[in-house]
């Protein structure tokens, strides 16, 4: 039989997350989203209690504990900013663990151990402008030189880039091959050639940082390919596999997020006379939202239970995101619903978890993504 | 138990200066012993290097005898000598009941010296009665200690039956000084304590003197609110007088700040600061639901506002429909007033 | 240098509610955390350890039932390198004196230099068991610390806080002190250090531990000199009173009335 109750390591854990969620972002998440500033005092000290390693042994100095953990430490920052959740996704998910699971020893010793101890911050490489849910049509070219490789391109969107030390990035190696000439790269910043654009203008997770990236000439030594050459693509699949176990903890969260907010609101605003909590539709509203996001938040948990015990995770983990996602973006909405004009305000933080709650349908797969991984796994062809 | 008797307050000083408390204690044993058994004396016991001349003082507030322990290691306050000189004391004079005020220094002591002694303590009451425990089997008067716990959110009434003296510190502020009787005398008795030097078993190497005054409104004990009714920043000058009385600071809500009237550290509420404090006064403030988000867990809430349709007379403990420009001025001259009445005291 | 603090794991008072129809507290799902004094003591304590370095170590003591377990982890999760519960049923009922006679038993089972406790609890505000346990272990105390001046391996320099002053008071090792919240802003758990805390070892210690030196007459409720005699919920707030048409000199005159009744005054 199943257990849905947390261990003694996790209950803690995620009082942790809870409490350093309540205590250092909700005072600073409007601030960020309204000034679009990455705030990276707390970002300093996300990393300094282990929450950039969660899922990686000591051994490569993470935290030493689990996928499941890292879901709640997701989850538990984004109901209060998901602008910061994403980033701690990107950094785990998208940069850690590819490097984790395709890395050489050598290439672990020198990346990961900076990455899972928090010293230094990661970011992914794989979107292009003209290659997005296409990713296949990857137009970074990357030339054998020796023992090196010469990198020219531009990738686009590219999450926690301005700060970002270590970048787990592809290139076409053999167009000829298709998906086949795909490899995977551990770029580094102030590579020559390497440089980061401006910050992209957003609807939402505003606070995040995410630019275009330009290669130009970049010289990377063989030693920074991960895995072997045409097996990019694979990485970057199964790498996303596991990204969206940390979007749709981030989706969770907002989603948990705006209805805790919501009850503490319609507990205190009057209409007509009454509390609006003491009308029917505001206590429905709120039972069916808290249902969707409590559905979503199971299919999260058993996507990373799964991954935690090597399991196949891909389509559950797609399960996951899309009802994460889509939960996410109807639950915020109907929550400004229920603030009504104070809720369109900015003085308050629903409006905002609104405009983040719409990126989780979109990046790492569309729900439209999930639904042909989905599809896939059930052979309906 | 005839062989315990008398009702012994410690009365704090600083400098040689009797504090508050001691003469609060001293009114408040006086109505316990009428209680407890007109024959037995209240007496007030002071410590400090030199200090019996403070006796007169304790008599004119209704000690009857006043027991002073001087010495040059009792000048300032270190919690070895004073225990001592009190456990010495309490050992040889069997006392039945023995108050100190609940101050950092009487919180310090007493602990110390009941365990000392072995008896047990009750920790800042608010509530001093003496009363019979009908469990009893053979009846007799107990001092009822009944002290807030949990935060305030209960009330508790401790016995100590089986150990004596039974022991309390008591909130400052909560009872009441007799009136002064410039005549009155009793006896003073001068009570040595042989200290040798390793009583002495820290050392002071400063005493810093100072009042050390919060700008953190979440701190405050006292918060003076104003709102839009206050008409303008300089409003606030007024109300930052009142709360220099009352030993508070002032805040605002978010009108006020966003008018540029005051800065945003003191704004309560939503996207201001929560607070909690003993007192609460909201000056001209219509009570936003966003306001009252801050501020409602507040103690005491008095609120005055031309509007009585207002929303914060709805969480207030007591709120004056009025013109607050004409209230103020003379609240602050009637809370001067009332202070000095007290000094003179 | 061998810091011990002990610390009570205490409902979360913020969260307090009443029953509306008795006014009593609603202990039911109460959360329990550690005291807030207690987790500034916590906090001093480390960094103490890292200052004097060598084999410094903390440990970290609670007195309460199993339950109490997670505060001690929590401890352990924050940095500090033992835990010892003491837990009994002949412990059960004790009053401040009695809990103290407790403690200091289980702390003179350790090695210390230092002892360290917050200055009260927020679900007693009695400030009693500090002093109690120095008494106890014939200790110098400090108490009401608000900063850590000096600390050396013999001796601590540290700054007390009274109503209107402040002491910098130099004490000989081994000593007690009682932390004031701001002594030290408490550190996070980190993630690692909960997976190392569920992998430590908690020493239990019940009577039967400590019989040596404790005796039974002078702990739990029957060893307690003070006992509750009852307990009531505080008077509920009435429904407030609105004064309209009053003079400004009435209207003051209500204040005052208020503040007085209040004892703000």
């Amino acid at each position: 039989m199943v257990n849905f109750k947390l261990s003694n390591e996790l209950s803690l854990q995620q009082e942790l997350y809870r409490k350093f969620a309540e205590t250092e972002l909700k005072p600073i998440a409007a601030e960020a989203d309204e000034t679009e500033t990455f705030p990276m005092d707390v970002w300093k000290k996300v990393a300094k209690y282990g929450m950039l390693g969660i899922p990686f042994p000591a051994e490569y100095e993470g935290s030493g504990s689990n996928n499941l953990s890292y879901s709640i430490c997701v989850e538990e920052l984004s109901k209060q900013d998901a602008s910061i959740g994403v980033s701690v996704s990107v950094h785990t998910s998208l940069c850690s663990t590819p490097i984790f699971m395709f890395g050489n020893e050598d290439q672990k010793k020198k990346y990961l151990c900076d990455l899972a101890s928090g010293r230094k911050y990661g970011a992914f490489g794989l979107t292009e402008p003209n290659a997005g849910t296409d990713a296949s049509g990857q137009q970074s070219k990357a030339v054998k030189d020796g023992d090196n490789y010469i990198l020219n391109g531009a990738k686009i969107f590219i999450t926690n880039s301005a700060f970002a030390d270590t970048f787990v990035a592809f290139a076409m190696t053999d167009k000829s091959k298709g998906t086949k000439g795909i490899s995977a790269f551990i770029l580094e910043k102030g590579m020559e050639g390497f440089t980061v654009d401006k910050d992209i203008p957003r609807m939402g997770i505003r606070a995040a940082s995410n630019c275009g990236l330009a290669f130009e000439n970049v010289v990377v030594p063989e030693a920074n390919l991960l895995g072997k050459e045409g097996r990019g693509f694979g990485i970057a699949m199964q790498t996303l596999d596991g990204g969206r176990i940390g979007i749709a903890s981030q989706a969770v969260g907002i989603a948990q997020g705006a209805i805790n907010e919501t009850i503490k609101y319609v507990k205190e605003r009057k209409q007509f006379g009454k509390r609006i909590s003491q009308f029917q539709n505001t206590q429905f509203q709120l039972a069916d939202m808290q249902t969707k996001v409590d559905a979503a938040r199971l299919l999260v948990w058993r996507a990373a239970c799964a991954k935690d015990a090597h399991e196949n995770y891909s389509a559950l983990a797609a399960m996951a995101k899309l009802a994460a996602s889509e939960a996410a973006s109807d639950v915020t909405r109907r929550c400004v619903q229920l603030f009504g004009g104070y809720g369109y305000s900015r003085e308050y933080p629903v409006e905002r978890m609104m405009r983040d709650a719409k990126i989780t349908e979109i990046y790492e797969g569309t729900s439209e993504v999930q639904k042909m991984v989905i599809s896939g796994s059930m052979q309906v062809k | 138990m005839s062989e315990h008797k008398d009702i012994f307050v410690v009365v704090e000083q600083r400098d040689s200066e009797v504090q508050k408390v001691g003469l609060e204690l001293i009114g408040e044993a006086t109505r316990l012993r009428d209680e407890l058994d007109p024959n037995q004396k209240v007496v007030g016991v002071i410590l400090g290097e030199n200090v019996k001349g403070a006796a007169d003082l304790l008599f004119q507030y209704g000690a009857d005898k006043v027991i002073a322990i001087e010495d040059a290691m009792l000048k300032e306050y270190v919690t070895e000598p004073y225990a001592k000189a009190l456990v010495q004391l309490i050992n040889d004079k069997n006392p039945e009941i023995v108050l100190f005020g609940a101050t950092s220094i009487g919180r310090d002591l007493a602990p110390r010296v009941s365990s000392r002694v072995g008896t047990g303590l009750t920790a800042d009451c608010t509530k001093l009665t003496i009363e019979i425990d009908e469990r009893d089997e053979v009846p007799r008067k107990l001092l009822f200690m009944t002290r807030p716990a949990f935060g305030g959110n209960v009330m508790a009434t401790i016995l100590c039956k089986r150990t004596w003296p039974q022991m309390a510190t008591v909130r400052p502020g909560v009872m009441k000084a007799l009136e002064k009787k410039a005549d009155a005398k009793g006896e003073l008795e001068e009570y040595k304590v042989a200290f040798e030097a390793k009583d002495m078993n820290v050392e002071i190497m400063e005493v810093v003197k100072a009042t050390n005054k919060s700008t953190d409104i979440t701190e405050a004990k006292y918060l003076i609110s104003g709102g839009r009714g206050i008409g303008g920043p300089e409003y606030f000058e007024t109300l930052q007088k009142l709360a220099d009385v009352l030993g508070g600071e002032i805040s605002a809500s978010r009108v006020a700040v966003d008018s540029g009237w005051i800065a945003k550290d003191r704004q309560v509420g939503q996207t201001g600061k929560t607070v909690r404090p003993l007192l609460y006064m909201a000056f001209g403030i219509s009570g936003a639901i966003q306001h009252l988000a801050g501020m409602d867990a507040s103690d005491l809430i008095i609120s005055v506002n031309k509007d009585e349709g207002a929303a914060i007379f709805d969480v207030s403990d007591l709120g004056v429909v009025g013109d607050l420009k004409k209230i103020v001025p003379k609240l602050i001259e009637a809370l001067e007033k009332y202070k000095a009445a007290k000094e003179v005291q | 240098m061998k810091i011990v603090v002990y610390i009570k794991h205490v409902p979360d008072t913020n969260e307090v509610k009443l029953d509306p129809v008795t006014n009593t507290l609603i202990r039911d799902g109460l959360p329990s955390i550690i005291n807030h004094d207690d987790k500034s003591g916590i906090e001093a304590a480390l960094r103490i350890k890292e200052q004097v370095g060598g084999d410094s170590t903390v440990t970290v003591v609670c007195m309460g039932p199993p339950q109490a377990d997670v505060a001690l982890r929590e401890a352990l999760a924050m940095g500090c390198d033992n835990a010892v519960l003491l837990s009994s049923r002949e412990f059960g009922g004790s009053d401040t004196l009695a809990t103290s006679t407790i403690v200091a038993a289980g702390v003179a089972k350790l090695d210390y230099d230092l002892v360290i406790t917050g200055r009260q609890a927020i679900d007693g505000d009695t400030a009693q068991v500090g002093p109690q346990i120095a008494e106890h272990l014939g200790l110098p105390q400090v108490s009401y610390a608000e900063e850590v001046v000096e600390i050396t391996n013999d001796y601590i320099v540290v700054k007390r806080q009274f109503e209107d002053r402040y002491h910098i008071i130099k004490v000989k090792l081994p000593c007690l002190i009682t932390a004031l919240a701001e002594l030290a802003e408490p550190r996070y758990m980190s993630v690692a250090g909960i997976e190392k805390a569920y992998a430590t070892d908690i020493t239990v210690l019940d009577y039967e531990a400590m019989k040596d030196v404790l005796p039974l007459e002078k702990i739990g409720l029957n060893g307690s000199p003070t006992n509750v005699k009852r307990s009531f919920g505080k008077q509920a707030k009435g429904a407030g009173t609105v004064l309209a048409d009053l003079t400004p000199d009435e209207a003051v005159q209500a204040i005052i009335a208020k503040l007085e009744e209040k004892y703000i005054i």
